[in-house]
């Protein structure tokens, strides 16, 4: 063994610790690129108007932060209306998608009925149809049903999933078939198993299906955009876009950041309190919209 | 008897959501087809004077059309492959840490949950040159002694830079997520294994890591393609929603605007166009995963 | 190549964060392994056992302490350079590479002056796998073996390097019973063609016992004892190890020592010449029985379960701490009843006495011709 062994061990704890010390500037690095929008977002907000555009050189914080951004959001344009819209049309939409997928999961998982197979093979193959594609028709449908500017036209081609009855259906299998053959001995029905038994314990996958597809309504764009052209029934997403093109006459950036950063709080603050479950979902969902 | 009862039940749970599937999901998917094919739709009428190939032929003919395509295709390439590796490295980095790992992955994930318009609208102003200021992005780029641009009303260039840099920014959550959970998942004795056995870090990447991951790559890479060919808000939150005026449209972009706005009410090229992205997008889908049978392990 | 242990301790952070503390996996180890023997480190799940391989192989630092291999310190010294195979309880074999990949893998990270050719390579490939015969196999899979043989291509894997030292992390654990008897056989084959010195975790005292040149038992970190198997059987440190060691395991009772006389309940059931008046615990081993009529120890009889070669007999007695006195005896020797109870004397050398606070052994002199 001729290994001079001082060497070794000292080069291999200097190898490790610069690797280590490189690998935490390059995540600090990637950390700011995510972070400095939210933070630039935040610091437009509160520089009032004059003082922004007296800039000409970006200033990276402010001495004289206003409020008076935020009071122009809800004043100069109809933010609040944009905002109700969006809470309605995520709780009413979300809502109705559960009523929809728990009977359509439970009974692919639980329920024996003829044609099941054949059923859920073509569910199955819904799954890749792009949305692009149905959009075209569903526009037209909802236009020659003159819903258009109404939240009906808004939320009903979004109340169903396919892929949330297939991650559903997946969750509902898990649970044994003795505690449902154990009901069925108890005289429980079907519907009582489902809303007794099933659904408490699906409760942390039906938690997270619900937190992402409010994620999904709170940032839905080009549906909401095609389907109103009335300001009152606008939700954030085309909202923002409104303001951007039409609000606040001159270009308000500040006012306008101060709409951005109100749309975005419920969002991040849903985050925060439930990122662990956010995350387990989409990995393990693994869709985005 | 019996049996008919319990099969009408069944039907009877999926009723709801076959409802909804049917009239928004597989009745539109016939009705895009026929769409496609009939020549000089009218929407106020809803009448047309013939069948045929005219609306992809315009389609195919139509500048916007074009340009949309050759921004979409530009988007993907180069999209695709930097996040995909930028979200590896990540991932990598992550993985060699223990304390603040947490932290970072939380921090990393907080673009996802956001809304896109909103914060495109953030990089809007970092990116754009106007009267007043040349904006963030540029005086950095005077501090290293470059040119200032505008890069959302200047060159095509440039337009294109920010377009992929916001798209990067937005899918990366996504792909670190995902990463970073294959490289929890792969089981740590291998590691010791290969340590013990002196093996030099490139091979342990190259010969134990990758292929271990490779699933969860391909799928990455599948999905991104998917996802990149679809993208349309990103383009509105920084160019607005004329983007066939900016020259920043893509094949969304163009569906959405034969639909509806200044330029819409002719759903049969819309419908053309769209299905000449579903083929496109599916086309690329069948190669992706003819390689990855190649070069997946298991 | 000998290992040696001094002093050798490893502390973790306690897991519950909130209560904060710290578990002492290692406690002070002080042993010396042998070249060239078969060890087996023997304890229940959580006694620091997969600790101590971890730090003999480098995976982990010690808190304190130190490792010599021969006369080189490798305290500090990185795993890949300390010339270590281990195989693990899951084999860890490289799902994605056939079985000759994986043999070969180690070999394939030899640079410098060590680089072999590929012929080379080949032929040490194929030594290895000859040594655990698994030479026909070389194109599979691990996903298309079965565990027996996956074990065999992790020891092969562990062995092509030539190391100085093998570990081997519970190895048979994932195997089942007939196999398990196969495999170790087979490894205690392979460990005396090879000389290597070898250490091996296991917390099955059967398959520890019959392959192991010395045992170490151990409990909460902290080395119980150290010795040849049958030593340790016949002469446990301590409670503790008396109840580790054996099938059907040892009887344990309340009992007091007084006047020279070991008393369980209220009656003498052997002399203890020179142990000084103290409660204690009594542990008999379930050969020590002698069937005899005016016995000395008599307890409640339950059942009688015919094994073939030998009885066991079942009985109860008020001072057992365990629910049943499983005894064995020879089939052709015959059971002293007495009413509902049994009569029996006792084999003084099958009888141990403990300190009843601490757990350690109380000796006493045994009688000659006993």
């Amino acid at each position: 063994m001729n290994l001079d062994f001082k060497r070794v061990e000292r080069n291999a704890a200097v190898r490790k610790r610069v690797f280590t010390g490189l690998d935490y500037c390059f995540l600090v690095l990637w950390a700011i690129l995510v972070l400095f929008p939210f933070y630039w977002m935040v610091l437009s907000s509160l520089k009032s108007y004059s003082a922004y555009n007296s800039e000409y050189i970006p200033q990276f914080f402010t001495l004289n932060p206003t409020l008076s951004n935020y009071v122009d959001a809800f004043t100069a344009v109809p933010l609040a209306r944009y905002f109700l819209n969006t809470i309605i049309y995520t709780v009413v939409t979300t809502g109705l998608m559960m009523v929809v997928i728990i009977p359509a999961a439970f009974a692919f998982a639980r329920l024996e009925f003829k044609g099941k197979q054949l059923a859920f093979t073509i569910f199955l193959s819904l799954m890749m149809i792009p949305n692009e594609l149905v959009i075209i028709t569903n526009f037209v449908t909802i236009t020659n049903l003159h819903l258009r500017n109404t939240f009906t036209g808004l939320i009903l081609p979004s109340v169903t999933s396919v892929f949330y009855i297939y991650l559903l259906k997946e969750n509902f299998e898990q649970i044994p078939d003795e505690l449902y053959k154990a009901a069925r001995v108890d005289g429980t029905t079907d519907f009582e198993y489902l809303t007794r038994v099933m659904i408490p314990i699906s409760k942390p996958t039906l938690v997270t299906i619900v937190i992402l597809k409010v994620i999904e309504c709170w940032n839905s764009y080009v549906w909401p955009r095609l389907i109103t052209d009335n300001p009152n029934y606008f939700l954030v997403s085309n909202g923002i876009q409104e303001i951007r093109e039409n609000g606040f006459g001159r270009e308000n950036i500040p006012a306008m950041m101060a709409a951005v950063v109100v749309i975005s709080v419920p969002l991040i603050i849903l985050f925060l309190v439930f990122h662990k479950k956010i995350m387990a979902g989409v990995s393990r969902g693994g869709l985005k919209g | 008897m019996k049996m008919k009862k319990n099969d009408l039940k069944g039907w009877l749970y999926l009723l709801p959501a076959i409802l909804f599937l049917g009239v928004f999901m597989v009745y539109p998917l016939i009705d895009v087809l026929v769409y496609s094919f009939e020549e000089g739709y009218n929407s106020a009428s809803q009448t047309y004077h013939g069948i045929g190939l005219y609306n992809y032929a315009y389609v195919l003919h139509d500048p916007y059309f074009l340009q949309a395509v050759r921004n979409t295709f530009l988007l993907v390439i180069i999209t695709v492959p930097v996040s995909t590796g930028i979200a590896l490295l990540i991932s990598l980095g992550l993985n060699a840490i223990k304390p603040l790992r947490d932290l970072f992955q939380t921090i990393y994930f907080l673009p996802y949950v956001t809304n896109t318009l909103a914060v495109g609208l953030v990089f809007m102003i970092l990116f754009k040159k106007t009267a007043y200021t040349d904006g963030l992005v540029n005086l950095m780029i005077q501090w290293f002694g470059g040119q200032s641009v505008d890069f959302i009303d200047g060159p095509y260039w440039a337009k294109m830079f920010v377009l992929c840099f916001y798209t990067v920014w937005v899918v990366m959550p996504f792909k670190i997520l995902i990463l970073t959970s294959a490289l929890a998942s792969v089981n740590p004795d291998y590691y010791s294994v290969a340590r013990l056995d002196a093996t030099p870090n490139w091979r342990i990447f190259t010969k134990i890591t990758l292929p271990m991951i490779s699933p969860m790559i391909f799928y990455l890479v599948i999905t991104g393609f998917i996802g990149a060919f679809k993208a349309y808000s990103d383009a509105v939150a920084l160019f607005g929603t004329d983007l066939n005026a900016a020259g920043m449209n893509t094949i969304v972009g163009y569906v959405y605007d034969m639909l509806y706005g200044n330029s819409g009410g002719y759903p049969s090229f819309a419908s053309a166009a769209a299905l000449i992205l579903f083929v496109i997008v599916l086309t690329i889908t069948c190669v992706n995963l003819l390689i990855s049978k190649k070069h997946v392990y298991r | 190549m000998k290992i040696v242990l001094k002093n050798l301790t490893k502390v973790f952070p306690s897991r519950n964060k909130k209560e904060g503390g710290e578990v002492i996996a290692v406690n002070n180890f002080d042993f010396e392994i042998p070249d060239g023997k078969l060890i087996g480190l023997l304890g229940p799940s959580g006694c620091g056992k997969s600790t101590t391989l971890n730090l003999i192989c480098g995976l982990e630092p010690p808190t304190s302490g130190q490792i010599l291999f021969g006369d080189d310190d490798v305290t500090h010294l990185p795993p890949e350079n300390r010339g270590v195979g281990l195989v693990f309880q899951n084999y860890a074999l490289y799902p994605h590479l056939t079985v000759e990949e994986n043999i070969m893998f180690p070999l394939q990270n030899l640079r410098g002056k060590d680089k072999l050719s590929k012929e080379e390579m080949r032929e040490r490939m194929l030594k290895a796998a000859r040594l655990v015969q698994i030479e026909s196999l070389l194109e599979r899979k691990p996903s298309e073996m079965s565990g027996g043989q996956q074990q065999r291509v992790a020891i092969a894997r562990a062995l092509v390097k030539m190391p100085r030292v093998l570990l081997l992390d519970e190895p048979l654990s994932n195997l089942d019973a007939r196999l398990r008897l196969q495999t170790r056989e087979e490894i205690r084959r392979i460990q005396q063609e090879t000389g290597i010195t070898t250490v091996f975790v296991t917390h099955d005292q059967d398959e520890a016992m019959s392959i192991s040149d010395m045992i170490v038992v151990m409990k909460d970190g902290i080395i119980q004892q150290i010795g040849a198997p049958q030593e340790v059987y016949d002469d446990p440190a301590n409670l503790f190890v008396a109840q580790f060691l054996g099938t059907p395991p040892i009887n344990t009772f309340d009992g007091s020592v007084k006047d020279g006389l070991l008393y369980v309940g209220d009656k003498a059931i052997l002399e203890t010449p020179g142990v000084k008046d103290q409660p204690v615990s009594v542990a008999i081993r379930p050969e020590g029985f002698i069937p005899k009529a005016g016995g000395r120890f008599v307890s409640h009889l339950e059942r009688v379960e015919v094994m073939g070669r030998d009885t066991s007999v079942v009985s109860t007695h008020p001072n057992s701490r365990n629910t049943f006195i499983r005894s064995i005896i020879s089939a052709n020797s015959k059971l002293v009843k007495d009413g509902s109870n049994v009569t029996f004397d006792l084999y003084p050398n099958k009888v141990f006495i403990f300190d009843a606070e601490t757990g350690a052994r109380i000796r006493f002199d045994l009688k000659d011709g006993e």
